[in-house]
């Protein structure tokens, strides 16, 4: 079996891995990280984005190989400790979780689109997210949370300059 | 209001976990030394089996067991939860739903065999070694083919494939209404089937303690005492104290995951065979041909007005689709659940329903959001809105006119029900007002300049939630009770356990509740948790499904605080050496009345656990209570819902541009997480008008078995919605609360479609069918166009 070695959530992390083996399988079953879900199995639904090499991707796009030497950030690893990230903490205060399924692949590829975008409109905010299903919310709440955060995070970019 | 109390709208208390990746889904347990399961299932829709050879996926890498339907004949099938009578008095043909198919295959995803691996993919691939000998026969999937006579049969014991053959109300005395009628409009409408597709795939771990003989069966169920009932009494025939059933953090359900599935008892049964616990995760594909699918219904319906438009009569015929094989409440979702709705929020004087359920060979058809209540709703919303447009009446001034008035309440339908309370005037007001229906005729002259065509449509709906009355139930065939346990232990320091038999898989009763306790009581949140989804912990409970969570668990813990502050203030009496009437509890404090004595609940709750100096004869130590709730009536929310669409004529893209929704869901909790059980329900909606259906082609095949196939609603397919929300209290029980989980998704779909036909009503559309997608639109407007072409 090859051997992968890779950074996630700042902790450089290695595991052996059948050739087969997704990103997504990797994260969950080798490290254990089980916030990353896994919702189809036609790359449709989101719920594993996580970020490699700071882009939000879909980690059942990628093999486990494919991702050797890169820099993985997933949804344990947003967090400030016990401060939520701006975005975690809009997505409480909106509403914008339900079951909770869908939410931490949610999360991580809302952060993209604010690392691109610092300020998307509503229809900036659906059309990024449309590779992301929520089956319990009607995605109002979600962009409610997503505008918040932007707010929060210009503000704060504002504060740092 | 306190600001932890009711009617405030606290931040969710389950959010921190779920936010950091901290859930604990079904998927994300590991039990020590477990094995995988993987079922294989049938590709066809209907095969005879002549036989199966293992033998080379027995011998397979990694390989502990491969079982088959000869392994578990001699058990019990998958149980239906409700039996239902034909119009002769017979009942309806049950046969037998093996959880691993003996003999027959009767629809794509049927359960063959499974094999239990060191890992799934090694399960997996010893799977393809599986050679079973299907004889492929006929399959039947359209249900007027399915009962003609000639069609093939998916059960030999099941004449016609009809499961029965019911009727509500008299026709003869429908028909006399109908005979002095100046009008009768007619609609056939399909309630089309859909996937509920909760984000988290069902899952299921079994395992066996050989030292106590115990199983645990980890799942990913709504009411996992029920899974529990069913499984252990019906189908394997274990002993309850020997069952624990356990439904961890549950990802959606929407009502699929209320029902019993062959996997739990697969996993739960085999795994003192390998001597090991069991994991089966489903793959996404595989809950698209093993969820209970949701609707697919066929209804024709007639309605008799009088010259004044007053609704005289209403007689409904209805087909409904229920699959392969019966699944747990499939039953009475056409009937109890449907015909009992027809007379909505109208004075109908006579109603008369009839339903034939049917077989074919698809997956079992069970309740999905609204369960019933949206298929009534919709053939009733879109007749009632047909015969305002052959009539010339107003959409809004018909549905005035025939309104229940706000006085007339309690109100007795000719269909059973008896609502309690309801106001549908002001919730139309409202929604008038939010939706700006003053201003639509400018919208659409607007939208019009810009090539579009604008429209407006309208529900205006009741439904029946909050199940149930067990003796209501009971006598109408169901052969459960629909009742609710809850316990509150206080802890000697003042915190609080409720256990709860409801079970939350998104709706946020870990909040709801604790506001409940917390308003109570007067303790903070942060002194008060939520126990839920375990067999082992909570007493006998039915679980969370039919927006009956708050209606029912809500005022089981009510009742169980009652008794926990009567109790405390007994304490209270006896230790402030005071009579008991002379006791006051407020805002978290004991008092005796006319001096300044008090004590903190915290300190009540530490004497009960330190009873020095009690009189043992009249006062027992501990404070922990435990009560049982079953209610006197359903609730009966009900409501208005507006949506505006703008149809493309060139391409037929209907895009929703404004959606309303006004609710009486009675007394509002927590006003945050209602409204977002609402837009979840109006997503729902929306996606059943415009965006989902379940395909099968004519041999079987499930043609949308996937998300790429199956339109699932996405961010961008969606608008902002305005909700809101009116107050009638529900007059039994002791919150007014009604219930709000449904409301959204039985109100809306025959708002949008309405709103679509307002659309293309100019240009000769009369009908349209769900989903009335892009494709659909372009087709009814080139039909009406060129009437010939169509042909």
């Amino acid at each position: 079996m090859p051997s992968v070695t890779m950074t996630v959530n700042g902790k450089q992390v290695s595991g052996d891995v059948e050739g087969r083996t997704l990103l997504s399988t990797f994260i969950r079953e080798n490290l254990d990280l089980t916030g990353t879900h896994i919702g189809c199995d036609t790359s449709q639904c989101g719920a594993c984005v996580v970020h490699v090499d700071g882009r939000s991707i879909k980690s059942c796009t990628l093999l486990a190989v494919q991702a050797e030497g890169a820099d993985v950030v997933t949804i344990e690893g947003l967090a400030d400790g016990e401060e939520l990230h701006p975005m975690q903490e809009a997505f409480r205060d909106c509403h914008g979780l339900q079951c909770g399924f869908c939410t931490p692949g949610m999360v991580m590829s809302a952060v993209d689109l604010l690392n691109v975008n610092p300020d998307p409109s509503d229809h900036e905010i659906r059309e990024w997210l449309e590779g992301n299903i929520c089956r319990c919310t009607g995605y109002h709440n979600i962009v409610k949370a997503v505008k918040q955060a932007a707010q929060t995070m210009r503000g704060q970019a504002a504060a740092a300059e | 209001m306190s600001e932890t109390g009711i009617g405030a709208s606290v931040k969710r208390k389950e959010d921190k976990r779920f936010l950091t990746g901290q859930g604990n889904y079904l998927h994300d347990i590991e039990r020590p030394n477990q094995s995988y399961a993987y079922i294989l299932r049938s590709p066809m829709a209907h095969a005879k089996i002549n036989g199966i050879d293992t033998a080379a996926a027995a011998a397979a890498p990694g390989v502990l067991a491969v079982f088959t339907g000869a392994d578990t004949a001699e058990l019990g099938g998958i149980p239906c939860g409700w039996g239902v009578n034909n119009k002769d008095g017979s009942p309806m043909a049950e046969p037998k739903h093996p959880m691993l198919a003996e003999g027959k295959v009767r629809h794509v995803g049927d359960q063959v065999a499974v094999v239990i691996a060191e890992t799934y993919e090694q399960a997996k691939d010893a799977a393809e070694l599986i050679d079973v000998d299907y004889e492929e026969l006929p399959a039947v999937v359209d249900m007027v083919k399915a009962i003609s006579g000639d069609g093939p049969l998916v059960h030999d014991e099941a004449a016609d494939n009809l499961c029965y053959d019911w009727e509500l109300g008299d026709e003869a005395e429908v028909n006399q209404a109908f005979d002095g009628a100046a009008h009768v409009v007619s609609i056939d409408v399909t309630n089309n089937r859909l996937v509920p597709n909760a984000m988290e795939p069902r899952a299921a771990i079994g395992e066996y303690d050989k030292a106590t003989g115990e199983y645990t069966l980890y799942t990913t169920s709504q009411n996992p005492h029920v899974i529990r009932l069913l499984m252990g009494a019906f189908v394997l025939g274990l002993p309850e104290h020997k069952l624990r059933v356990v439904a961890p953090d549950v990802g959606g359900g929407f009502g699929s995951k209320i029902y019993h599935y062959a996997e739990e008892a697969i996993v739960t049964w085999a795994a003192p065979k390998v001597g090991r616990p069991i994991k089966w995760v489903a793959e996404r594909t595989e809950s698209f041909m093993s969820d209970a699918h949701g609707r697919d219904h066929i209804t024709h319906a007639d309605l008799a007005l009088d010259a004044e438009g007053k609704f005289l009569g209403l007689k409904v015929y209805t087909k409904a689709n229920m699959g392969a094989y019966l699944s747990t409440f499939s039953t009475c979702v056409p009937t109890y659940l449907h015909s009992t709705l027809l007379a909505g929020v109208y004075t109908t004087p006579k109603i008369y329903s009839e339903v034939k359920a049917i077989f074919t060979n698809t997956v079992p058809v069970d309740a999905y959001r609204g369960a019933g209540r949206p298929e009534a709703t919709y053939l009733l919303e879109r007749l009632v809105s047909k015969a305002a447009w052959e009539l010339g009446i107003d959409q809004v001034e018909i549905r005035r006119k025939n309104f229940i008035p706000k006085d007339a309440f309690p109100y007795q339908t000719p269909v059973a029900l008896q609502y309690d309370s309801g106001d549908y005037d002001a919730t139309l007001d409202k929604a008038l007002e939010l939706a700006d229906y003053a201003g639509f005729p400018a919208r659409k002259a607007e939208a019009a300049q810009r090539g579009k065509l604008r429209g407006i449509g309208f529900s205006t709906y009741v439904e029946a939630c909050g199940i149930a009355p067990s003796a209501v139930v009971g006598s109408l065939g169901a052969r459960a009770g629909l009742f609710e346990s809850a316990n509150v232990r206080v802890h000697p320091t003042g915190s609080v356990s409720i256990f709860t038999g409801s079970h939350s898989h998104g709706q946020g009763h870990e909040t709801t509740f604790a506001q409940l306790v917390s308003e109570t009581l007067g303790i903070p949140l942060d002194n008060i948790d939520i126990v839920h989804g375990d067999t082992n912990k909570v007493a006998f409970g039915m679980g969370t499904y039919g927006s009956r969570s708050l209606a029912v668990g809500g005022e089981a813990i009510m009742k169980a605080l009652g008794k926990v502050t009567d109790k405390a203030k007994k304490i209270a009496a006896h230790i402030m050496e005071a009579s008991e009437a002379d006791i006051e509890f407020k805002d978290g404090k004991f008092t005796v009345a006319g001096t300044d004595k008090e004590m903190a609940f915290g300190e009540i709750a530490l004497a009960a656990y330190v009873p020095h100096n009690f009189p043992h004869d009249q006062l027992e130590p501990g404070l922990e209570e435990q009560a049982f709730y079953d209610p006197m009536n359903f609730t009966y929310p009900g409501g208005c819902h507006i949506c505006e669409v703008e149809v493309d004529p060139d391409t037929g893209v209907v895009e929703v541009v404004g959606m309303t929704a006004v609710d009486d869901v009675g007394r509002v909790i927590n006003p945050m997480i209602v409204e977002g059980q609402i837009h979840g329900g109006l997503a729902q909606g929306i996606g059943q008008a415009l965006l989902e259906a379940c395909v099968y082609d004519e041999d079987g095949q499930l043609v949308t078995g996937s998300y790429m196939d199956y339109c699932m609603p996405r961010a961008d397919d969606l608008p902002d919605f305005k909700a809101a929300t009116t107050e009638t209290l529900c007059a039994h029980n002791s919150l007014g609360v009604k219930g709000c989980g449904e409301v959204g998704a039985i109100g809306s779909p025959p708002s949008v479609i309405n709103a679509v036909l307002d659309a293309l009503r100019d240009r000769g559309v009369s009908d349209i069918a769900m989903p009335a997608t892009p494709q659909a639109v372009w087709k009814a407007l080139k039909a009406a166009e060129t009437p010939m072409a169509a042909e």
